[in-house]
Parts: C-alpha cells; sequence; structure tokens
C-alpha cells in the first residue's frame, strides 16, 4: 500500500539485508504451505466438533488407561485433547501463514521523544495555574482547609463500617481470652477422634500414639455450626517407661500431669497451628509436617528443631471412677499459634 | 468490490463519521511490532490471564463459597456420606457430575499456574534486558503489582474449595495474621469473623478472588498494555536498529496472525494439558478438618518460597511487658516479602542513583553480559529466592533423596546468605569474561575452522571477520564511566558540602559500572581489520622468509 507509506513518512521497509524465503520465490512452495495452513484449520474444525461427540457420547463417570499417564477420566481426556488440539491448531495455522505467506520483510518506523514539546509543557502549567487561580483553591484558605478537613474524615465510616465482620454473639469472652482456652473441663472424657471411644489407661501402649480429642466436642460442634473447637481441642496421647520422661509441665508442687506414663500433648503446632501426629517412639520426637517444628515429648515437649518458639502445651489427665482417661482441667497455656496479647 | 468488502467499508464509515477512529486506526495498523522470542513471556502471562477469566466464569455457575456443613451424596464413591463444607461438595460436582467441569477447573488451574510462572519469567527478561529503564520505570512498577496481584489471586483461588490442602494453607496464613503485632488477633477475628475457621472465611474469600483482585489485575494489565503500546516496544541490538527507530513486522497482518495465533496456541496447550494431566485433586485430600494434615504437603509453587522462609527461620520469639512478638513469623511473613518486593519495584530509581546521570530514553535493550553488575545482581536475587524455594518443598527433598531434613534446614539456612554473594561473583565474572569475549571477536575476528599449511610447515587458523549482525550486536553495548570522587575540598581549601553525598553515590557508581571491558577503539578497530585482511599474507610472507634462512644455513 503505497499510499500509506506517504501518509506515514516514518514507516518503511527497513534498509536490512533480507533473505527470501522458499515460499517468496518458489508458487509450489507457496501454494504447499497454503495447503497447510487449510488443513490446519480443516482439523481444527473436526476436533472442535468432535469434542461436542465426545460430550454427548462419553458418559461422565467412564475411565480409559492411557500409556504413561495411568488410569484417568475418559471424558475428561477426550475433552481436553479434541478441544486442546483444535484450538492450538488453529493458533499454528495462524503462525504458519504468516511465517510463511505473509511479507517476510521487516519494516522500520521512527520513534519520537516521550516527553512533550517546551510549549506544550507551558500550555499546560499556564491551563493549570489559571484553573487554580479561577477556583481561588489559593486564595481562600477557608475553603481550602475545611474541604481537605471534609475528605480526611471520610474513610472513617469506611473502615468503621467493616467493624461488624467479626460479630461477637452475646457473652463472648475477648478475642484474645477466646484465643486462651478450649472446650477442655475437669473430668471431661477423652475420646478416640474417628470412633468417639473413651479410652482406658491399658488401651495406650508403651511407645503407642492415639489422637484423642474431648468427648464433648461433636455436641459443642453441633452447637456452635462450626469446626472452632476442633481446631484448639485435639490431642495426642503417648505413653512411655517413667523412666523415659526426662520432664514434664507439671508445676514441681503437687500431680504430675502424666497418668501412668500417658502423656496427653496439644495436637495444634505452636508454630502456626497445623495439626501433627508423626511421632518418632524411639526419641519421643514429634514433627509438624508444615514447617519440620520437631518437640521432643519426654522433655516437656520443648522444642528441638525448627521454627517453633513454645513447647507444646500439655494437658493434665488422670481416670475417672470407671477407668476411663479425662482431663483434670483445661491446658494451662494457650494452644496453638501465638499472638499479642499472650503472656 | 466484493459484498463484503462493501458491507466492511460502510461498516467502518458509519463508525468513522461517529468516533473519526480512522485516524487512530491509520498509525495503528502499521505499528510496528520487534519480534523476538522473549518478547513471547508476557503475551503467555496475557492470554493465560484471559483463559483464566473465561473458565473462571464458567466455574461460578455452579460452585457455592459456603462453609455450611453438608453431606456428599455426589457420585464420587469414596466421599459419599462424608460430611463437608457445600463449597468442597460443589467443587466435586463440578469435577465428577458436571460433563467437562473438571476440564474447566483444570484449565483454570492450569492456567493460574502458567500465569504467575508466565509473569515471573517475563519479569526477569524485562530486569536482564535493562527493559525497565527510562521511559519504561512506571510500567515496571506496575510489572511488580501485577506480579504480586497473581499470587494474591492464586493462592485466593486453590483456597477456595475448602479441602484438606488449602485448608492447611489458610490454617497457616490464619496463624501468620495472629501474630501481626498488636492487631493481630482482632484482625484475624475481624478476618475469620471469630475463631478459625468459623464459617465466614470462604464467601468472603471468594469476593475478593472473583471481583476484587481479577478487577485491579485487568485495570493495571490495561495500563501496562497501554504503556508498552504508547511507547512502543523496545528491541534488541541489530543491524539498522538504533534507539530511535523501531524494527519489526507491522500489526496488521504479521504481528496480529502471530500474536492472536499464539494466544490459542497458549489456550489449546492449557486446555489440552488440562485434559491428561491432574491438577489439585481435592477428592484424593478430603474435606478440611482443623485436626488432619497431610504429611509432604505442598502449596502451589508461587506460594513455596514464603513457606520455605517460614522454614528457615529460627524460633525467635520475645515476650516482654506481658506480650508476645513472633519474630519467627513476622520477618518472613510479613517483612521479607515487602521487602523484596520494594526492592524490585524500586531497582529503576537504584540503578539511576548509580549512573548519576540522565542518560535519556533507552530504547535499545541491553545484553545481560554489557551490564554486570544488574545482571550479577538479578541472578543473586534468583538464588535467593531459589534457597528459599528449596526450603519449601525440603521434606520432599528429603525423603525422595535420603537425606536429613535438618542437615537440609541447615545447609539452606547458610546457603541463604552465602549463595547470593557466590552467585553475584561467579555472574559477575562470567558477564565479564563474555565482553572480552566479544571484545576478541571484534580485534581477531571469528574462527573459521579453516587451517592451512605453509610452505614453511607453520599451521594457521584462518579468521574472518565477524557478520555484520554480530558486529551491530556487540558494537551496541554502552562503556559507562563510574562517576569520579568528588574532592573533599576545592581549590581554594573549602571544604565541598556536598561531598560526603557525592562520596556515597560515587561509591555505588564506582560498584555499577568500574568492572568493564571497553569497546576497542576505531583506530583498534580499524588496525584490526588491516590485520584480520592481512593475515594470510603476512604469515606466508613470514613464512618464506623463515624457509629461506633456513634454506641459507644449510
Amino acid at each position: 500500500m503505497s499510499d500509506s507509506t506517504e501518509t506515514q513518512p516514518d514507516f518503511a521497509p527497513a534498509n536490512i539485508a533480507h533473505h527470501p524465503r522458499r515460499t517468496d520465490v518458489d508458487p509450489k512452495a507457496a501454494k504447499r504451505a497454503e495447503r497447510q495452513v487449510a488443513t490446519m484449520f480443516v482439523l481444527a474444525a473436526l476436533l472442535v466438533l468432535a469434542s461436542v461427540a465426545a460430550y454427548v457420547l462419553i458418559p461422565v463417570d467412564a475411565g480409559v488407561v492411557v500409556p504413561l499417564l495411568g488410569p484417568i477420566g475418559a471424558l475428561n481426556a477426550a475433552l481436553g485433547l479434541s478441544l486442546g488440539l483444535g484450538i492450538l491448531l488453529i493458533g499454528l495455522g495462524a503462525i504458519q501463514w504468516a511465517r510463511k505467506l505473509m511479507p517476510g520483510t521487516e519494516v522500520v518506523a521512527m520513534r519520537h521523544e516521550m516527553r512533550s514539546s517546551g510549549e506544550a509543557r507551558a500550555d499546560a502549567v499556564e491551563a493549570f495555574d489559571r484553573g487554580l487561580a479561577d477556583s481561588g483553591f489559593a486564595q481562600r484558605p477557608l475553603i481550602r482547609r475545611t474541604l481537605i478537613g471534609a475528605m480526611l474524615v471520610l474513610p472513617l465510616p469506611l473502615i468503621v463500617l467493616l467493624r461488624d465482620l467479626y460479630t461477637a454473639p452475646e457473652g463472648a469472652l475477648s478475642p484474645a481470652e477466646q484465643l486462651e482456652e478450649t472446650i477442655w473441663e475437669p473430668g471431661v472424657r477423652i475420646v478416640t477422634d474417628v470412633t468417639g471411644n473413651p479410652i482406658k489407661a491399658e488401651d495406650v501402649p508403651v511407645g503407642g500414639l492415639v489422637a484423642a480429642v474431648p468427648a464433648n466436642l461433636h455436641e459443642v460442634e453441633e452447637e456452635d455450626g462450626n469446626l472452632n473447637a476442633r481446631a484448639k481441642a485435639p490431642i495426642i496421647l503417648v505413653r512411655m517407661a517413667p523412666d523415659e520422661i526426662v520432664s514434664q509441665q507439671a508445676p514441681p508442687e503437687g500431680e504430675a500431669w502424666d497418668y501412668e506414663g500417658i502423656l496427653a500433648y496439644s495436637k495444634i503446632c505452636t508454630h502456626v497451628g497445623c495439626p501433627i501426629a508423626l511421632y518418632e517412639q524411639r526419641t519421643h520426637h514429634l514433627l509438624c509436617p508444615c514447617h519440620q517444628s520437631t518437640f521432643d515429648l519426654a522433655d516437656s515437649g520443648n522444642v528441638v528443631f525448627g521454627p517453633a518458639a513454645r513447647q507444646m502445651p500439655q494437658l493434665p489427665i488422670t481416670v475417672d471412677d470407671e477407668g476411663y482417661l479425662v482431663a483434670v482441667s483445661d491446658f494451662q497455656q494457650p494452644v496453638g499459634p501465638s499472638f499479642w496479647e499472650r503472656s | 468490490m466484493s459484498v463484503v468488502q462493501e458491507t466492511g467499508g460502510k461498516a467502518a464509515g458509519w463508525t468513522d463519521d461517529r468516533l473519526g477512529n480512522s485516524n487512530f486506526l491509520r498509525r495503528s495498523l502499521n505499528k510496528v511490532f520487534p519480534d523476538h522470542w522473549s518478547f513471547m513471556l508476557g503475551e503467555i502471562a496475557l492470554y493465560s490471564f484471559i483463559v483464566i477469566l473465561l473458565t473462571g466464569v464458567y466455574l461460578t455457575l455452579w460452585f457455592k463459597p459456603s462453609m455450611i456443613e453438608v453431606v456428599y451424596d455426589g457420585s464420587y464413591a469414596p466421599l459419599k456420606g462424608v460430611k463437608m463444607s457445600e463449597s468442597m461438595a460443589s467443587t466435586l460436582d463440578i469435577s465428577f457430575d458436571v460433563r467437562g467441569g473438571l476440564l474447566i477447573r483444570q484449565i483454570h488451574h492450569m492456567a493460574a499456574l502458567f500465569f504467575v510462572a508466565a509473569i515471573a519469567i517475563h519479569m526477569m527478561r524485562v530486569f536482564f534486558t535493562g527493559a525497565f529503564r527510562k521511559p519504561r520505570e512506571m510500567n515496571w512498577v506496575i510489572g511488580v503489582v501485577l506480579f504480586l496481584l497473581a499470587i494474591a489471586a492464586g493462592f485466593s483461588g486453590y483456597s477456595l474449595p475448602d479441602d484438606l490442602l488449602s485448608g492447611t494453607g489458610l490454617r497457616i496464613t490464619q496463624g501468620i495474621i495472629q501474630a501481626s503485632p498488636v492487631i493481630g488477633t482482632w484482625l484475624s477475628f475481624l478476618i475469620f469473623d471469630g475463631e478459625f475457621p468459623g464459617t465466614a472465611f470462604i464467601p468472603r474469600l471468594y469476593s475478593v478472588h472473583i471481583l476484587l483482585i481479577p478487577g485491579l489485575i485487568l485495570a493495571l494489565v490495561t495500563a501496562h498494555l497501554m504503556m508498552v503500546w504508547y511507547q512502543k516496544h523496545t528491541q534488541f541490538p541489530g543491524p539498522g536498529r538504533t534507539n530511535e527507530n523501531v524494527v519489526g513486522y507491522p500489526l496488521m497482518p504479521v504481528y496480529m496472525a502471530k500474536a492472536g495465533g499464539f494466544f490459542f496456541v497458549v489456550f489449546g496447550m492449557l486446555v489440552a494439558l488440562a485434559g491428561v494431566i491432574q491438577i489439585n485433586p481435592i477428592w484424593a485430600y478430603g474435606p478440611y478438618m482443623p485436626d488432619q494434615v497431610t504429611a509432604g504437603s505442598q502449596p502451589d509453587w508461587y506460594v513455596g518460597f514464603l513457606d520455605g522462609a517460614l522454614r528457615l527461620m529460627p524460633p525467635w520469639e520475645i515476650v516482654a511487658f506481658g506480650y508476645t512478638l513472633s519474630l519467627n513469623l513476622i520477618i518472613p511473613a510479613m517483612v521479607l516479602a515487602p521487602v523484596l518486593l520494594v526492592l524490585v519495584g524500586a531497582y529503576p530509581w537504584i540503578e539511576r542513583y548509580a549512573l548519576g546521570r540522565d542518560t535519556g530514553e533507552h530504547h535499545l535493550l541491553d545484553r545481560p553480559r554489557n551490564a554486570p553488575t544488574r545482571t550479577a545482581l538479578g541472578v543473586a536475587m534468583v538464588t535467593f529466592y531459589i534457597v528459599l524455594m528449596i526450603g519449601g518443598g525440603n521434606d520432599i527433598i528429603a525423603y525422595n533423596f535420603d537425606l536429613s531434613f535438618n542437615t537440609m534446614i541447615r545447609v539452606l539456612q547458610v546457603l541463604l546468605f552465602v549463595g547470593p554473594v557466590v552467585a553475584f561473583i561467579v555472574t559477575k565474572r562470567i558477564c565479564l569474561s563474555l565482553q572480552r569475549r566479544d571484545r576478541d571477536l571484534l580485534l581477531h575476528g571469528r574462527e573459521t575452522g579453516r587451517v592451512l599449511r605453509l610452505p614453511s610447515g607453520e599451521f594457521l587458523e584462518i579468521h574472518e571477520e565477524v557478520d555484520e549482525e554480530s558486529k551491530a550486536k556487540i558494537l551496541a553495548k554502552p562503556d559507562i564511566e563510574p562517576l569520579a570522587l568528588p574532592e573533599a575540598v576545592d581549590d581554594s581549601g573549602v571544604a565541598n558540602p556536598a561531598s560526603r553525598k557525592q562520596r556515597r553515590r560515587s561509591r555505588w557508581s564506582r560498584f555499577f559500572f568500574t568492572d568493564n571491558v571497553p569497546l576497542p577503539s576505531d583506530e583498534e578497530l580499524a588496525e584490526a581489520r588491516t590485520h584480520i585482511d592481512h593475515e594470510l599474507d603476512d604469515a606466508v610472507e613470514a613464512g618464506s622468509k623463515a624457509a629461506a634462512e633456513i634454506s641459507e644455513h644449510q
């Protein structure tokens, strides 16, 4: 198009050595390229139609075994491959068309400095200054300051309106106080987390680990309609021979918090709250799968490795009249990750 | 004139009568785009984003963002009768009961992975070639923000199904929020409407994921592309390419066909991959329970570095005056990432400070070797990031290669600081060696592989002048002088008041620009040319002289 070059003086073929392509010099090659492109477009249309057929014909639950990939959903594979290859071929066809048949010579256009002319800048400044003067923004400080004042308080309701993102139920404790307690209470039975059966001391073998929850968990969950209690209450029970226990969190005076070598620790990591159940019986180490904090359960649940800064809280336990394990009290320190108000 | 042309012409006339758009079209259809494979990285990001928008809208037709507990009754037998949130149940329905639903879900997730990856690699391309320099600093900053938003989009998206894996990720996020100084507890209660997990979070996250973040991304992508359009694309140095022109293919038709075609290539690849590769099989993880976790759980790749930072951090926590400051969470999760982002975003100005002067607009890209300090800083940064990322997967690596994860953590803690320094030094040396090679190529020519044996018995390899293309590339190297140290006192013995500031700047400048292998001067080049041209003659002459001498002696 010659006239476009005339109206656009800075747009011209680049003055660079250009190697003609086969398709530029050989009409047969050009014809062949044309056929290639058309074939891709035809195949694309066929594949897209095939995907519609697959949608209609293949049941949603049918499986298929693909070499190298193993068993996969037949409908998913058929739809994905037909539609994917169909779309891909439209793209490849267009690119082949551009590469082989559209002009292969590069063109050159001139750039223009980004900054506007000095005149334009001066005009802009002048227009702005005139506007500013006309508005009286500078000359009327009363208006200016009151407007700024009004704009400054405007965001306030926007922030205040977000306050009820948290609506505390009536009689609820403060957030920090809520974090400090769990649903464990004196005498609450310890039950297994899967079956909910109460546990007797002899059910926990030496070296064994039992994941457990308070017996009232399901009741609380039904009442609350959420899983909040489950995020704090879970414990693990481990049993050691009495001489293996180096230390416990129990106060120096008074009863020890174990029951015949059965120790109950929180299952919630003190780092960022992942539940932990990787226990190495030989070393009594408990390993968090999330960030590899390691706690020594034979030694008060202290941190022996990793980013956690605090020991695993221990739950004081005993048995009730029927010989089932129960909590003596709630945890004596908050479980789970740290928070500002935690002392 | 065919019917189509006639109708098209009429329609174009109709719109031009009302919008006057021919002025724009005239310029735009002839717009020149330089060609290079690395310019497609940004395109991959853009096209992935379009695919994400398309598939995302489809998914909203079935997805129920709700944490209300339901009993699953869909067609995936192993989970039948299991209690889970409506969010998880509807994701299972999309995967097993909506025909094509699984495909669209997998395309959406696959495209998200590609989106973030393409942005990251595109950013590296822009960084290492110096495309962020004036006048494109603003677009660099927009790009950094887009990278952050892309990660937020990905994380908020894969957290929505409320499965065991994503729930664990949310728990970690909540633990970090809760550890914020002063406001942490309240912030967490506001976000989760009480204690974790509550029932409010998924619906809230949903509106962030499908409205807030994509809206911001869309707005910034538009600004990003408009700037690219208006400022015209950068180009690599080569014959005929200058800082004042742009050499490439016109929008209509070549670039349109190539870029448009490439959209379909990216789209098609994503669809085909989603057809055969399983991604995020939530049914294998099960619904989220706060007391359960799977060992070896890994987030999507772009969150891995944050997880690694959490793992590598020593257990520092300060308890004082009845308050707890969890440095072990605050530093890796709240300080590190913002500091890195600000450093990256501010990089154009950091380099500009070392330059000390306005060097005008830069439209010709640097070859990474020609900016050794920048390249070395970039590689150091990437090394830092990779060490963190390895930290994020150290349990998987330790398990598969039978290593001790404890030792790995210790080694990575050291590598986090040593690695970038070593990477910096090595990269800078490699860059300078490559500069030296370029200089040698100009001075001594290209080795042709043709070895001649002269009559005197001497062997000689013929050198040839390098071709125009390579020559243009090499000669485009800018030789930048570091800022000189200012005099502490001027000629009359008066102390220079700005001296200290200037000294600091000069030190920074020397750090950046002192190590450099300058291009040969014009005289050296001219001399080299005659040398290369006469290499053979000189050798033959010298050889025959030597042969004559030898025969004289005999």
